[in-house]
């Protein structure tokens, strides 16, 4: 019985930390079309804006959930400005471009902080559910995961801000001629994206040693859960992740966590021979 | 009995509760040309695509010389003889006329035929001025020209055109309908069209679609003076 | 047509020698070397992306797993020749395996990049984690993340104990790189090569020309792997070992900065390219002030931006507009989208 409650906190765990992984990745994506392959290292750039905050004596919740945002939005904007905004509608301008960035972000890192591993440790400990130890703090991803579909959800919605980027992520024209400017619209976007990976990065931080090079272990996660979540951006991100996550977890459990990464990879592979056209959507339509 | 180029029997395609093509039932002879009208959505293009290979049809039959090519791909289609154009115009736009028509005679030649091929359609369809300029710097006329090229230099006896007036000046209209002419003496053609006069110079039985179905197939004069055909056609065009 | 290639052949024999002869005089031949497997490396996504349109996130699992196949043939067999016919063939049919399976499920742009590069990653974990010595291909141990060292590096073939190294692996793979280059120009001058850059173009009107365009695409994907892979299998008897890092995302994305700053659709930019920035990464692995990381992204973000073509399109553009000739053929500009196509349906 203990057990099952085990696997099924774990199987949550590994749901909401590729929900978490992703949503950066996802809102930009989804809502301006660009696939921003640097995604990791804005990641890698929120845990080290936390250890750096942490270290110089912030308190680690106001450091996860405030400082890393905020910096790695503003990395992100420079970046809109610099780079981005001259690519829009060139997909894959835009992944190449990105993938200089993440390069560009490692070096800078390595150059920052050096090419040694640092980190901070879980500010909740781990408790015990029957005879097996939990981490105490797979819950609090797994909460700060939920809030945020539902805040996705609820700013996508429910909000003018919402409605004004769906408008333009469907129409730029129309919403331009209604007296939005697009350009705002994409940089707005573009920063909550970068926002949202800051915050995911800080959040894992405490969980793994950081290097300049973290960002690589994200990055291929989060983009086949974006693309195999398909059109609708908070219903596909929930979806793949679910589904990818429970088959990550299932494998590790039966057999090793090396093969629970592998059998996520695989299944990507499988579900996007199967699956092109449902996954695709509207996305791609004409597009190069 | 004429043989039949191409047949379809109860062709039909849905986009989820929308019927576009229902049932339609089409006979072509050889070397006979057909021009297919009707307004917008009306489900010609549709059919069209369905015939080419381009998708698939829900339900239905297609025969080409009585072989069933039902859910064909394009190229299986187009290896059988048939040559087929898109609506908007689908060439390769950073080769030149000259590879461009090359690259579709290659198909079913060798290379050594294949450019006499070439050289035999470029004069036919007076293109030698720019056979060395790239597709993506001519003008649109020209375009429809060179594409209705690769139609025609694989020999094809079924060729499929969906608008090849579309966007033509008056010259180039008058020019575009003495090449088909040309092409009709060897191969059938099903051209979906909207430029009447076009029709009018070109067609002796027209078919007329009206919401996925055939609503009638007669001489292109009885369909022009027919009342339902004006009702929901014509009359808003005029 | 025929005299044309003739010509070409003995200019790049003739280059080739050329290029042997000095290049050692100014840098030593063991760079050389691995910048010659690296231009060969970036030949092979050249040709696949530049000319047959297909973006390949994974050139570097064909290059890993000939330099694999090479490493663990060669220490069951103890004689390079076969070891080396397996680099080149263990890619190429792995290629062919994951090409069909991506073309003939219509997978495009997006989805081929996610895919090929899931796939590298699938293969870096799985080599990564067989650290344990139950983990055994014949005689020889995969070694994860430690790699595979001490295998038979290449022998005049038929004699195991003539082995070549030094000054003559540099010769055998500038000449092996000129005579893929060759191999190259053959096939885009061929029916083969035309249509596949007809592929490239327009898919959709190829296949309604009646080629089947999978097909084409899944044999061009093998070719531009089994190029890769002969690559791997000297990038390994150059360094002695092979290690999961072959596999790696970011070998990928330095065979894909190479093509983009050569320039696409030209058979030199690539090979430039990837001999030029290889060296600049070797020159700048000798400082410690500038990240190498930093300056390679760099690069790719400024090409992007500002020279999207490459450095080899615009070179040969600038000589044309100096030299005065107009390129072939008349220029005409008029505008194309005075008639805009109407939609209906």
């Amino acid at each position: 019985m203990d057990l099952y409650v085990v696997v099924l906190v774990e199987m949550l765990y590994g749901v909401a930390s590729l929900i978490l992984i992703s949503a950066g990745l996802a809102i930009v994506f989804g809502m301006i079309k660009v696939i921003n392959l640097a995604h990791g290292e804005f990641m890698m750039m929120g845990g080290y804006a936390t250890i750096t905050a942490v270290n110089l004596g912030v308190n680690v919740f106001v450091a996860m959930l405030l400082i890393a945002p905020v910096v790695v939005g503003l990395i992100g904007l420079v970046v809109e400005r610099l780079v981005i905004r001259h690519l829009y509608g060139r997909l894959i301008d835009t992944m190449l471009a990105t993938w200089g960035l993440s390069l560009f972000f490692i070096g800078l890192a390595t150059m920052v902080f050096g090419n040694t591993t640092t980190g901070i440790s879980t500010p909740i400990p781990g408790f015990a559910i029957g005879d097996y130890q939990v981490n105490g703090y797979n819950f609090f991803i797994i909460v700060v995961s939920a809030l945020l579909l539902v805040a996705m959800l609820a700013v996508l919605k429910g909000t003018r801000a919402g409605l004004v980027a769906r408008g333009t992520m469907q129409r730029p024209d129309m919403a331009a001629a209604l007296g939005y400017s697009p350009d705002r619209v994409y940089m707005a976007t573009f920063f909550c994206g970068s926002a949202l990976s800051g915050l995911a990065g800080a959040i894992l931080a405490p969980l793994v040693g950081l290097v300049p090079t973290s960002g690589g272990a994200y990055i291929a996660k989060a983009f086949i859960t974006v693309i195999a979540g398909g059109p609708s951006l908070v219903a596909g991100l929930f979806a793949s992740a679910g589904f990818f996550g429970a088959v990550n977890q299932i494998f590790t459990f039966a057999i090793s966590p090396v093969i629970g990464e592998v059998a996520l990879l695989v299944a990507a592979v499988v579900l996007l021979r199967i699956l092109p056209q449902g996954v695709t959507g509207t996305f791609f339509k004409g597009r190069l | 009995m004429a043989e039949v180029a191409l047949e379809t029997q109860g062709l039909t395609m849905r986009f989820g509760g929308v019927v576009a093509a229902n049932r339609v039932d089409f006979k072509l002879r050889a070397r006979e040309l057909r021009c297919l009208i009707g307004p917008n959505g009306a489900g010609k293009s549709t059919f069209f695509k369905c015939i080419t290979g381009l998708q698939s049809p829900t339900e239905g039959e297609v025969y080409m010389r009585g072989v069933e090519t039902t859910g064909w791909m394009p190229h299986q289609i187009a290896s059988l003889g048939v040559g087929m154009k898109t609506q908007t115009p689908n060439v390769m736009d950073s080769l030149s006329v000259h590879e461009n028509i090359w690259l579709a005679a290659r198909r079913f030649h060798d290379s050594r035929e294949a450019d006499h091929k070439t050289q035999e359609i470029i004069d036919l369809l007076a293109l030698g001025a720019i056979a060395r300029d790239d597709l993506g710097r001519l003008a649109h006329g020209e375009r429809q020209r060179v594409e209705l090229g690769l139609v025609a230099v694989g020999d094809p006896w079924l060729i499929l055109l969906d608008e090849p007036a579309a966007g033509l000046g008056a010259e180039e209209v008058e020019r575009m309908t003495a090449i088909i002419h040309v092409l009709n003496r060897q191969a059938a053609l099903v051209i979906v069209e909207h430029d009447m006069q076009f029709i009018r110079s070109i067609a002796q039985t027209v078919t007329v679609f009206h919401q996925g179905k055939v609503l009638i197939e007669d001489h292109v004069d009885r369909v022009m003076s027919d009342p339902v055909v004006r009702n929901v056609y014509l009359g808003k065009k005029s | 047509m025929p005299g044309d290639l003739k010509r070409e052949a003995i200019a790049i024999a003739v280059v080739t020698g050329a290029l042997i002869l000095v290049l050692p005089l100014i840098i030593g031949t063991y760079t050389l070397t691995v910048l010659a497997v690296y231009g060969m490396l970036g030949l092979s996504l050249g040709l696949i992306w530049g000319f047959g349109g297909i973006l390949c996130f994974g050139q570097a699992a064909f290059f890993g797993l000939g330099a694999y196949a090479y490493a663990i043939s060669a220490i069951n067999i103890g004689e390079s020749t076969i070891p080396m016919l397996l680099a080149v063939l263990v890619p190429a049919v792995f290629a062919v395996l994951l090409g069909a399976m991506m073309f003939y499920g219509r997978l495009n742009d997006v989805y081929l990049g996610v895919i090929t590069l899931v796939v590298t990653l699938i293969l870096f974990k799985v080599i990564n984690s067989t650290a344990g010595p139950q983990y055994m291909i014949g005689n020889a141990r995969l070694g994860g993340f430690n790699g595979i060292p001490g295998f038979q590096t290449l022998n005049v073939p038929g004699k195991p104990d003539a082995y070549i190294w030094g000054d003559s692996y540099f010769y055998v793979c500038a000449v092996l790189l000129g005579f893929v280059y060759l191999l190259v120009t053959v096939l885009l001058r061929s029916s083969f090569g035309r249509i596949a850059v007809g592929i490239r173009e327009n898919e959709v009107r190829m296949s309604l020309m009646g080629y089947d365009v999978r097909a084409r695409k899944t044999v061009m994907f093998a070719i531009g792997a089994a190029i890769a892979g002969l690559a791997g299998g000297l990038f390994a008897n150059w360094a002695e070992i092979v290690t999961p890092n072959l596999f790696s995302l970011s070998q990928s994305a330095e065979i894909i900065i190479w093509c983009i700053v050569g320039g696409l659709g030209t058979r030199l930019g690539p090979v430039l390219g990837a001999a030029g920035l290889a060296y600049l990464k070797f020159l700048l692995g000798q400082q410690a002030l500038v990240d190498n990381a930093l300056v390679t992204g760099l690069i790719l973000v400024l090409f992007v931006l500002l020279l999207p073509k490459g450095v080899v399109p615009a070179l040969s553009g600038l000589w044309r507009v100096s030299v005065g000739r107009r390129p072939p053929g008349r220029i005409r500009r008029r505008r194309r989208s005075r008639h805009r196509e109407r939609l209906h349906g």
